[in-house]
Formats: C-alpha cells, sequence, structure tokens
C-alpha cells in the first residue's frame, strides 16, 4: 500500500538528479545597479541629511588638505636633506633644520589624520542612523493599504543594506578629495622637481588609465555577478533556516541540498572569477611601477652622471612612484560607489517620500477617556480600491455602554468595518463617529487609547510575557497584567512558564500553542483600558469553555464600556444587546436576539436551523436570501 | 536538468562527501581545525603559500637594488662614465623584471589563498544547510532564525577568510620583517634598530586595539540584531502597533536600541583611529630618526647617500605590513570566536535520527497506535503529554478536542518523530516510529500545520514541494480536493502564481487549502489536521473532506478542530485535558455520557443565559 502511484510520477532517474521544479530560495534582481553616478536631486535629498553635520565635514575636507599637503612634503623635505650638505664632511646644520622641518610635518600629519578620520567616521555613522530613523519614523506614519502592499523584506534591505551603501560613500567621498589632491600634487611635483624626467615617469600613469577603463566594465559585471550569487545563496539559506519545519515535515531535505549546492557551486564559480578580475590588476601596476623607478635610474641617473641633476631628486622621485597609483586605483573604485550610493539614495528617498495618506487635522480633537463611548457608522462606502467597494452605504449606531456582534459569512467586510472604528483607513463616502466625533477630527493617538482591539491574527513581540501584555501602556502595573491574564484564563499555563510572567517569549511565542498566544494578545487588549473594545474572532483558535470562561469574565469588564464582538458562534452572538447582519457589503439585519427572530429574516432562519456556528451554513443558503431593509 | 559542467568537476568534488568532512579535525581547536580544514587542497595552498614567500623576498629585494642604483648614479661604485651608464642600466633592467616578478607572485598569492577561501566556504556552506535541515524540532525552538542566519553568514565568512587574512598573512609578514630586519640589522647594526624601532610599538598597539574592537564587534553585532528585531517585528505586526497607537512608543523602543549601536559605534572609530594615528606617528618619528643618524652618518662619511635611501625605502615597504599585523591578530581572534560557534553547531548531536541500519517503514494494513506516550518539553518542568493510548486503523478518523495547551499539536508532531516521546511509544503496523528511517516515515505522515509557512515561488511549486517530480494532473487533483482549483484558475498566472512573501496574498482560508493540497500530494497513510481548517468556511471543509474520503479508505486521519461539527462524523473522539485523554468515543456515545464533551457540545449549540455578554452592562 505505498502511498505513491509510480505513474502520477517523474521519478529521479539517478540520486541527486534536479527535479524539474527547482525551486529554493526566491531572489529579486535588485534594479538599475550601474545608473547614473550623480543625481542632482537625490544629493540634494542626502544633503539634507549632512547639513547639520557641515561643519564637521568642512573640517575634515580642511584636514584631508591639511594631510595630503604633508604626505606631499615628506619626500620633498627628505630630498633637499639629502642635497644640502648630505656629502662627506658636509654641514651638519643642514640636516638639522630638515630634520625639523620633518617633524613638523609628522605632526601636523599626525593631528590632521587625527581630525579627519574621526570626523568622516562620526559623520557617517549620524547620518546612516538618521537616515534609519527618518525611514524608520516615516514607516510609522504611512497608510496601512501601502503596508499591506509592500514585504517586510524589502523594507528591512532598505533600512539596513541602502543606508550602509549610503555611510560608504559619505566616508571615501572625503577621502576621494585628499586623492584628487595628492595625484594632482604628485604630477605638480615631479614637474616642477624636473620636467623632463616628471613627463617621462608621468607617462606610465596614462597605461594605468587605459587599462582600468578596458578593465572597469567586465569587472564590474563579474563583481556585481558575485555579489548577486552570494545574496542568492545567502537567500537561499535563509528559507531554509526560515521553513525548516515545513521542509522536514515534507520530506524536502534531499532536493533542497542539491538546488541550494548548485546555488552555492555557481557562487563559488563568480566569486573565483572575481577575484581573477581583482588580481590581475596586482602585476599591471607592480609592472608599471617597475617601469616607472627603471626610467628614473637610468635616466635619472645619467643626469646626476652628467651632473644635471642632483642625487636627492632622484630619492624623492623614487619615494612618490610607491604610492603614486595609490590614487588612481582607489579614485576609479569611488566611480563605482557612487553609483550605488545614487541608487540606494533614490530608494531611501522613495520610502521617505511615502505619503501619509492619513493625518491628524491641525485643530483636531483629544478623545478622552469620559467620552460617551458611542460609534455611529452614517452611510459608509468604503472599498480598497475605489472600484470595489466592501461596504456598500453601512449605517448603524451602538449606544455607550452597548454590546453589539457583527455577524456574516467570511469577506463580508466585518474586519473592514472595525478597522474603519480605528481609522486605519479613510471612508469613501459617509462618516464614522466615535464618541460623537468624525475619526477625521479625533487625534489619532487619542482614538488609539480609546479603541482597544483583539485582531484576528495574534501577534507577539520578543520581550517577556509580562512586557507584551502591558505593551504601550506604562502605567499597567504586575497586578493590572494578572487580572487580565486571568480574565482570559492565561493565567495558570504563564505561572507554569518556568519564569512565570518574567519568561521571556521565544521568537515571539514559538513555544506556546496557538491558542494560548491568541490569549496573550486577548489579555494585551484588556489590559489597554480603552472605552470601545473591538473583538475579531478573538476566540477562533480556541475551544468553546476556554471561550466561555473569557466572556464570563468580559461581563465584569465590559460594565460602562462599549463592545464590539466579531464572532461566529451562536452561543456568543445571542446574548450582544444587539446583532447587526452583514452580507456582501451591506447591513441586511438589525436588532437584538428576540427582534430579529421577531422579523423572520436570514438571521432567524439561520438560527433556527441550529447549526452551531455561522461557519457550518452551507453557502446556498446564505446566498438565497437577500438583502432586507434594517430595522431597529 | 543537472548544469554541472564535467570540466571543474575536480572543484566541485562530491557535496555529500563535503558534509561529512566537516568533521575533520573533531575535537581539536577551531584554528587548528580551520587549517586542517584548508589544507584539504594542498596544491591551492602550497601555490599561497609558496608564492607568499618568493613575493615578499621580491619585494625585499628592490629596496636595495634601489639603493645601489643610487649609489651608480652618484658613480661612486664604478669607473668612468661609460661604465657607469652600463651598471644604471643593468640595474634598471633588474628593478624592472623583480618588480614584474613580484607583481605575478602576488597575484598568485592572493589569488590562491582566496580559492583555498572559496573552496573551504562552499564546502562549509553545504555543511551548514545540511546542518540545518538535519537538526530537529527541538533544536530550531530554542535558537533564533536570526542568529542562525548570523550564523551562516558573518561566523563562516571568519572562519573561511582565516586561510587568507590569517595563516599566508602570517608568512607573509614572518618572511618580510624577519629578513627584512635581518638585511638592515646587518647593513648597519644602529641604524637597522632605529628603522625597526617603531615595529614592536606598532605591533603591540594594533594587537591590543584590535583585541578590543574584537571584543567590542560582538557586543556590537548583538546590538544591531536587537535594532534589526525591533524594526522587523515593528514592521510585520505594523496593525497591533497601529491598533494600540503605539507608534510612538515603537519609535522609543527603536532610539534605545540604536542610540546604543550608535554609541558603540563612535568608540569603534575612535579607538580605531586613535590607533592607526599613533601607529603612523611612531612610524614617522623612526623615520626621521634614520634620516638624522643616517644623514649624521653621511657626512661623517661612514655611508653612502644610497644606503641611506635604501633604509628609508624599506621602511616605506616595511609600513604596510606591520600594519597588517593587528589585521592579522583580528583574523586569528575572529576566525577562533567564529570557528567556536560555527563547529559547535556543524557538531551538535541531531536529537533524531536514522539509527544504525534502520528499515524503511513498511505500511501495509496501516493502523496507528498510541502506547502510554508521554512527553515532556525540554526545559519544562511540566509534562506535555501524560499518557496518551488510542489506536486507529485504515480509514477511520480520530478527532481529537481540548483547551489551548492541552497538547494537541504535540501530540500531532510525535508522529512523524519531530519529537521522541519521553516515555511509551508510537507504532504504524507494529513498527515503533523510532526504529524505522525518518524518510520513509515521513513520507507516510503528513501534518498539516496550525501555522502553514508558504514559500516565495509559484503556486505549482508550492503544491508540489514534498514531491517536485509529480505530474501536473496530480498537482491539480490535490488542488481540486483541497478545494483551491477554481481560485487558482482565477488568478492571472493560474498555476505559475507566484505565491509568498513577494507573491500575491492569500488569505487565511486559502493559505491552510495550499498547505492541505501540498499533504494530499504526499498520498500520506496517515493525515493530521491540526486545526487548520480554522479559517476556513465549514461548508468548503465539508467539500474538502468528501472529495478526500474518495480516497482515505485505507488511511488514518487525525482531526483536531475547537469546531465540533468537523469531528462529530470521526469513528473517536479524545478529550484531551493537560496531557491525558478525559474521554473518548464517537459523537454519540460522548454526548449520551454527559461529561465534558457533551458540555461542550451544549455550549456550541444551545446557548444558556448566564453567558451572555454584555448583559450586565445594562
Ligand atoms: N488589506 C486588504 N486589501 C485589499 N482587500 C482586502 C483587504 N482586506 C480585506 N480585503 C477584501 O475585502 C473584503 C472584505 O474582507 P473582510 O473585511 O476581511 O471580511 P470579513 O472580516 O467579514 O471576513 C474581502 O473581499 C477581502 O478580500
Ligand atoms: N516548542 C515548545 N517548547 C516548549 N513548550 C512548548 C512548545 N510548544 C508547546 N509547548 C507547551 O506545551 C503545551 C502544549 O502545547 P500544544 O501542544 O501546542 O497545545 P495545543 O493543544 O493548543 O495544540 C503548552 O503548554 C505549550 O506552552
Ligand atoms: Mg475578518
Ligand atoms: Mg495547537
Amino acid at each position: 500500500m505505498s502511498a505513491i502511484e509510480e505513474d502520477e510520477r517523474d521519478v529521479a532517474s539517478f540520486p541527486g538528479q534536479r527535479p524539474p521544479r527547482a525551486s529554493v530560495g526566491s531572489h529579486r534582481i535588485e534594479e538599475e545597479v550601474f545608473g547614473k553616478a550623480y543625481d542632482p536631486k537625490t544629493v540634494r535629498r542626502i544633503w539634507a541629511f549632512v547639513r547639520p553635520y557641515r561643519t564637521k565635514i568642512y573640517l575634515s575636507v580642511i584636514s584631508v588638505l591639511v594631510f595630503t599637503a604633508t604626505q606631499l612634503a615628506i619626500p620633498l623635505i627628505i630630498g633637499r636633506a639629502i642635497d644640502t650638505g648630505m656629502v662627506k664632511g658636509g654641514d651638519a646644520t643642514h640636516l638639522l633644520w630638515a630634520v625639523g622641518a620633518f617633524a613638523v610635518a609628522v605632526l601636523v600629519n599626525f593631528g590632521a589624520s587625527y581630525v579627519q578620520e574621526t570626523q568622516v567616521g562620526a559623520v557617517a555613522e549620524n547620518v546612516l542612523f538618521d537616515m534609519r530613523r527618518a525611514m524608520f519614523a516615516q514607516l510609522q506614519r504611512v497608510s496601512l493599504s501601502f503596508m499591506d502592499k509592500t514585504e517586510v523584506g524589502r523594507l528591512m534591505s532598505r533600512l539596513q543594506g541602502d543606508v550602509n551603501s549610503m555611510q560608504e560613500f559619505l566616508e571615501t567621498s572625503v577621502l576621494s578629495v585628499g586623492d584628487i589632491v595628492l595625484l594632482v600634487g604628485i604630477v605638480v611635483v615631479l614637474l616642477t622637481l624636473d620636467f623632463r624626467l616628471g613627463l617621462l615617469t608621468l607617462s606610465t600613469m596614462p597605461v594605468l588609465f587605459i587599462v582600468r577603463i578596458f578593465w572597469l566594465p567586465p569587472a564590474k559585471r563579474a563583481f556585481w555577478a558575485a555579489h548577486e550569487t552570494n545574496s542568492i545563496t545567502a537567500g537561499a539559506m535563509a528559507e531554509g533556516i526560515n521553513g525548516v519545519r515545513t521542509v522536514q515535515n515534507l520530506d524536502r531535505q534531499k532536493v533542497n541540498f542539491d538546488l541550494y549546492d548548485d546555488k552555492a557551486y555557481n557562487n563559488l564559480l563568480t566569486q573565483l572569477t572575481g577575484s581573477r578580475f581583482a588580481q590581475v590588476m596586482v602585476p599591471i601596476v607592480d609592472s608599471l611601477t617597475g617601469a616607472a623607478m627603471a626610467i628614473v635610474v637610468v635616466v635619472g641617473g645619467s643626469l646626476v652622471l652628467n651632473g644635471g641633476l642632483e642625487i636627492g631628486v632622484i630619492v624623492t622621485f623614487l619615494f612618490y612612484i610607491q604610492r603614486f597609483f595609490d590614487p588612481i586605483r582607489s579614485l576609479t573604485m569611488q566611480y563605482s560607489i557612487m553609483q550605488r550610493a545614487m541608487t540606494s539614495g533614490r530608494r531611501i528617498t522613495e520610502v521617505l517620500d511615502i505619503p501619509a495618506s492619513i493625518n491628524d487635522k491641525p485643530d483636531a480633537v483629544v478623545l478622552t477617556r469620559d467620552m460617551d463611548g458611542s460609534v455611529e457608522f452614517k452611510d459608509v462606502v468604503f472599498g480598497y480600491s475605489a472600484d470595489r467597494p466592501v461596504l456598500k452605504h453601512v449605517s448603524f449606531k451602538v449606544k455607550p455602554g452597548e454590546t453589539v456582534a457583527l455577524v456574516g459569512p467570511t469577506g463580508s467586510g466585518k474586519t473592514s468595518a472595525m478597522s474603519l472604528v480605528h481609522r486605519f483607513y479613510e471612508v469613501q463616502s459617509g462618516a464614522v463617529l466615535v464618541g460623537g466625533h468624525d475619526v477625521r477630527d479625533i487625534t489619532q493617538e487619542s482614538l488609539g487609547e480609546q479603541v482597544a482591539m483583539v485582531l484576528q491574527e495574534p501577534f507577539l513581540f520578543t520581550g517577556s510575557v509580562f512586557d507584551n501584555i502591558r505593551y504601550n501602556k506604562a502605567s499597567a502595573t504586575l497586578d493590572d497584567v494578572i487580572a487580565a491574564a486571568k480574565a482570559v484564563g492565561a493565567h495558570e499555563f504563564i505561572s507554569r512558564l518556568p519564569g512565570g510572567y518574567d519568561s521571556v517569549l521565544e521568537q515571539r511565542g514559538s513555544n506556546l500553542s496557538l491558542g494560548q498566544r491568541q490569549l496573550l494578545s486577548f489579555a494585551r487588549a484588556l489590559v489597554a483600558d480603552a472605552k470601545i473594545l473591538v473583538l475579531d474572532e478573538a476566540t477562533a483558535n480556541i475551544d468553546s469553555y476556554t471561550e466561555r470562561q473569557i466572556q464570563k469574565a468580559l461581563l465584569i469588564l465590559l460594565e460602562g464600556r462599549t463592545g464590539m464582538v466579531i464572532a461566529h458562534r451562536l452561543a456568543t452572538i445571542r446574548g450582544a444587546d444587539r446583532i447587526i447582519v452583514l452580507q456582501n457589503g451591506e447591513l441586511i439585519e438589525t436588532g437584538n436576539h428576540d427582534e430579529l427572530m421577531d422579523l423572520n429574516g436570514l438571521y432567524a432562519k439561520l438560527y433556527n436551523m441550529n447549526y452551531s456556528s455561522f461557519d457550518d451554513i452551507p453557502d446556498e443558503m446564505i446566498a438565497g436570501s437577500g438583502p432586507k431593509a434594517a430595522s431597529t | 536538468m543537472t548544469t554541472e559542467k564535467v570540466g571543474r568537476a575536480y572543484l566541485r568534488g562530491d557535496s555529500r562527501a563535503h558534509v561529512a568532512d566537516a568533521h575533520v579535525g573533531k575535537g581539536q581547536k577551531p584554528l587548528l581545525r580551520i587549517t586542517l580544514y584548508s589544507l584539504r587542497h594542498p596544491w591551492q595552498a602550497s601555490i599561497a603559500i609558496g608564492a607568499t614567500i618568493i613575493a615578499s623576498v621580491l619585494q625585499l629585494m628592490i629596496p636595495r637594488l634601489l639603493g645601489h642604483a643610487v649609489d651608480q648614479a652618484q658613480g661612486i661604485l664604478s669607473t668612468g662614465a661609460e661604465g657607469a651608464q652600463q651598471a644604471l642600466l643593468w640595474s634598471a633592467m633588474i628593478l624592472l623584471g623583480v618588480s614584474v616578478a613580484r607583481g605575478f607572485f602576488t597575484l598568485a598569492q592572493n589569488y590562491y589563498s582566496e580559492a583555498v577561501g572559496h573552496q573551504v566556504g562552499y564546502e562549509l556552506r553545504l555543511a551548514f544547510y545540511d546542518k540545518v535541515q538535519r537538526l530537529s524540532y527541538s533544536y530550531h525552538d530554542k535558537v533564533h532564525t536570526g542568529d542562525l542566519i548570523t550564523m551562516g553568514l558573518l561566523d563562516l565568512d571568519g572562519v573561511r577568510m582565516f586561510f587568507s587574512t590569517g595563516l599566508v598573512r602570517t608568512v607573509l609578514l614572518t618572511v618580510l620583517i624577519g629578513v627584512g630586519a635581518f638585511m638592515l640589522l646587518s647593513t648597519d647594526w644602529l641604524l637597522g634598530l632605529l628603522a625597526l624601532s617603531f615595529v614592536p610599538f606598532v605591533a603591540w598597539r594594533s594587537s591590543v586595539a584590535q583585541l578590543t574592537l574584537r571584543a567590542t564587534w560582538v557586543t556590537l553585532q548583538d546590538k544591531l540584531s536587537a535594532m534589526t528585531r525591533v524594526m522587523e517585528e515593528n514592521l510585520g505586526g505594523i496593525r497591533v502597533v497601529r491598533a494600540f497607537s503605539a507608534q510612538k512608543f515603537e519609535l522609543a523602543k527603536f532610539d534605545r536600541a540604536s542610540k546604543e549601536a550608535l554609541e558603540l559605534s563612535h568608540d569603534r572609530v575612535n579607538i580605531r583611529v586613535r590607533n592607526t594615528s599613533a601607529m603612523t606617528f611612531s612610524f614617522f618619528t623612526a623615520m626621521g630618526l634614520v634620516l638624522w643618524f643616517g644623514g649624521n652618518k653621511v657626512i661623517a662619511g661612514d655611508m653612502s647617500v644610497g644606503t641611506l635611501a635604501s633604509f628609508l625605502t624599506f621602511m616605506t615597504i616595511l609600513q604596510m605590513p606591520v600594519r597588517q599585523l593587528g589585521l592579522m591578530v583580528n583574523s586569528f581572534a575572529r576566525a577562533s570566536t567564529c570557528g567556536d560557534r560555527l563547529f559547535a553547531f556543524l557538531d551538535e548531536p541531531l536529537a533524531i535520527e536514522d539509527a544504525p541500519g534502520v528499515p524503511d517503514l513498511k505500511v501495509t494494513k496501516g493502523t496507528l497506535k498510541f502506547e502510554d506516550v508521554h512527553f515532556t518539553y525540554p526545559g519544562a518542568n511540566h509534562p506535555t503529554l501524560d499518557g496518551v493510548s488510542f489506536e486507529a486503523k485504515a480509514g477511520q478518523t480520530v478527532g481529537i478536542v481540548g483547551a489551548p495547551g492541552s497538547g494537541k499539536s504535540t501530540l500531532a508532531h510525535l508522529i512523524p518523530r519531530f519529537y521522541d516521546v519521553s516515555g511509551g511509544k508510537i507504532t504504524i503496523d507494529g513498527q515503533d516510529v523510532s526504529q524505522v528511517s525518518l524518510q520513509s516515515l515521513r513520507r507516510s505522515v503528513a501534518v498539516v500545520q496550525q501555522d502553514s509557512f508558504l514559500f516565495t515561488t509559484t503556486i505549482e511549486n508550492n503544491i508540489a514541494y514534498g514531491d517536485p517530480w509529480s505530474k501536473e494532473t496530480k498537482i491539480e487533483k490535490a488542488a481540486e480536493s483541497a478545494q483551491l482549483h477554481n481560485y487558482i484558475m482565477g488568478l492571472p498566472a493560474d498555476y505559475d502564481t507566484v505565491v509568498g512573501e513577494r507573491g500575491v496574498s492569500l488569505s487565511g482560508g486559502q493559505r491552510q487549502r495550499l498547505s492541505i493540497a501540498r499533504s494530499l500530494v504526499l498520498k500520506p497513510a496517515i493525515m493530521v489536521f491540526d486545526d487548520s481548517t480554522a479559517a476556513i468556511d465549514a461548508g468548503t471543509e465539508h467539500r474538502i473532506r468528501s472529495a478526500m474520503r474518495r480516497y482515505a479508505s485505507n488511511r488514518v486521519t487525525l482531526i483536531i478542530s475547537h469546531r465540533l461539527s468537523s469531528l462529530m462524523h470521526a469513528d473517536t473522539i479524545l478529550f484531551l485535558d493537560d496531557g491525558k485523554i478525559v474521554e473518548r468515543g464517537s459523537h454519540e456515545e460522548l454526548l449520551a455520557k454527559g461529561g465534558r464533551y457533551s458540555a461542550l457540545y451544549d455550549l456550541q449549540t444551545r446557548p444558556t443565559e448566564d453567558l451572555e455578554i454584555g448583559s450586565a452592562a445594562q
């Protein structure tokens, strides 16, 4: 009785063969990496972040210049020292002067390099953290409709990868100023010291430029490929870690290993290619250095022999040649860094520019604890996209202190209606009133404080049980937390955890059962101590018995508060003060249990069929009864 | 669909052998173990080390040659202008030759040492990935996924690069500094000592600094990952954040984490800069001394200008490697920390693996049996399952109800051996699940989990995840049974639509149906639904069950559910409370018995007045 019928399967013909559906890890190719190296709009936006630190930037540019000047001066001083009196029986006072000058140059060099590096490093770090905070703060404001559409991973890569490449850019661009000056300085000094010899020596420089122009495009592609395959491999590994339970569950380890092997191997090849491209420059630069030295030795040496040149100049030349190619190397690299930074900068500004579609009005009211707690929907039309309304002309009023149940089939718009009470989204027309004020006239913060919600999917944070239940209600004491936990029947299992209320949840509660996580998120809403409590299928993963315990506790907790409950089980619904029946985004019936029974509409029909839950009612049954006039 | 290029097979080797070889040097200190591991590429490693030695000797020749040339240019060494010209030409040729040769040997040094690193990285990645997939649920329960990812990226890099940044660099620095010092001291011991005077200072400073940096690096890493966690959880739980108007609270949390990380970064910059500046300063001071004493020697006629020049050039050559001492120390420190962690992971004993020589599971009749099963989670002091026994025959359905935390999911996870029982045993057709191969066991048992993880790929790939060789008809059949086919056909690219975090987002019910289809493809002999229809309405669930019943004649089905209508028709219903079965029997039997099940059923159907919510508010 093998579970697999062979005719339905193309089996692997030899071990390690890759399946036709080769999928492990997912990877999005980053767009436009070789874009413009300079984009004025982006640069202006970046500058806004650098501006607060501009004095430090100016200071570090100045110290870079000073630093470069001393670097240029040191070989010159040595050369002078050799040429002035450094012969057998020469005058030692010249040497003393030269060594003195050397000491000054070294001190200045020390000071300048210290100032420059600390300043640049600090500014780059600060800008990095500022940018990240600005983006994070913006994401706290953007509309939920944007967040619904955007993956967390993508935002994270902007909050981390992109700001890091901005940091790299800031650090290197100040140094580039120094490189340019050093390059120009060396050229000028060499030509002034001896024009002919300088020109001959410098003739090796364009060779390097030309070589690099040809080398750069393929090298950049190779480096990019190495970078790409590396992140592909990393992505596949991350997926393997995140999905490990499912992988073991479906026994997919062998297939995944082979597929991962392909990616890792491909990465090995591109890394080796990248490495070859990087290293091929080494002998080229070394040969050019050798050639330059040879020129100085032959040409310069002959000049010295003929008395046309002093020996110190030769020594100076040899010193400069040692470091002559460094600035060229780092400057060509800087170009790629700039390209990358522009792309990152654009992505960062994209996040900063997401409109926060929901804003407080300047004269918004602050909702206080002593508002009456009423909720009213006035002819509300709402949809996630303009052309597909999810709520169609819904009107109802929940009186202060009332408990109302919302019922209706999946997708009828219950969750959406509750989101509007909290102003997660804006209505298309009509109005939602809380405590007698239009939610658009209330500050979002105070609205949130007076409306507590238990969401359909429990979400816990890393931290202790206590921190999770208390969440942002800083005034809640341990007693409050325990009372809430007792109310939802979570106290018992929490006490059994090794650290009680202080036990830290592993990975957002993976050591708890799903029902237990739901209980914790329920307790969190109770601790928030709001005037209005919204429960969105808060007990879906909880058995009826536990649910009943919670309901008993709620009897006390809901006193003086308004409750809005989305539920399926008739037992829960029946006891509500009023029941609102939604179907297809329309309100079809409203009233208390007895009124609805008298009305003899959909609710009565469903109730009389004795199903234990609205979910159990076959679709055909619901579809059969059309919308009826609302009645209260 | 193999992509392997035969020509490069020698690089790749046998992938599974790499995994086994990850135990080379087990029990040794991490650095020795990495060295042994790297030396598994003997010829690349030898080229790298040989080239390093030659390249550094060539590099040491350059100052000598330059100094020589300076003296030649002054006509000191030869008689007559003609001879001097000739000598200069020779010097230049030799200089050029040595430089070119040095370039090529440096190329070989760098390339081959990096190549060894990349190879080692490739092999370790495979071993790491394999280990991740093998370690049991209990390991993954206690280790944060973020920490594992960090280990697979950063720690692995630290180990991988040890050969090039630690070992090869040690050879390089030993030759350069050792031979260099010898050459300097043998030329002129006083100037030599002066020229080398900065070496001990810089070596000491940079080692101390690197060790400090290393220690703060580990702390910084922790702080940064705390910050990442704050951001990730905030974005993932954005609805909770909004629902509680906790934006300010979250920003404060972020600021706290971010401030700590920023301060630490600043400290690190300062330590680094202070040290590099001090090191450069000491280097130049030594150079000044050489200039002063050397200059005086030249004046006194004890030394040639060329020799002085070669001393000074020497120093510029030595400056780089001496500063690299710090990096070398860093590489050693990093490799031993990272190696400790990574190797501890690779050596982690598997809590659950095939006992040697176990047979495959042979499903004949298809009877699942729990015999007095006990289970306690590691670290917990309270048993989660406490003496559970039941039996289910092929074709039967067992329903399980119980309060949250009563152990239902745990029970489900014991069947495919995600955890091992602490007492008692579970058998399938009389074979203890711990005495058959894991692969055969897991192919026969499918658990549809409470929260379904979808892979970012097409719907087709997701459904065929457990059996990527299955034919399309089979995939469609599974989707049809799970009542998902019609929905899929309505999507823009039907079965090729990408789902998961980066694809179209599915509702909770659709995700659950997808994961049911995924399990159906495996045609398991035992199928467990762990509350996996909570988000599916009862009508659809009913259709799924009738579709499945067509195949299920020889299958055991376990249904965990809070919706009693889902398990009303089960052959046996188990009522679980705190890890014990407190009631069992068919729906009718349990109702007749009038115990807890029947009370639960009453609660779901006939509400009694005392539990109405809201009545107190009036
Ligand atoms: N974030 C969202 N973006 C777009 N459409 C949505 C979103 N949430 C819900 N919908 C759609 O709105 C309709 C109503 O959904 P919802 O309010 O969740 O219903 P209920 O809670 O009654 O099951 C459904 O058709 C659903 O697909
Ligand atoms: N990975 C885990 N590590 C430690 N304890 C766990 C783990 N998973 C569940 N538990 C604990 O075991 C008990 C049973 O959990 P579970 O089987 O998931 O319950 P449920 O019946 O709700 O499915 C709970 O008290 C829970 O806290
Ligand atoms: Mg909903
Ligand atoms: Mg469970």
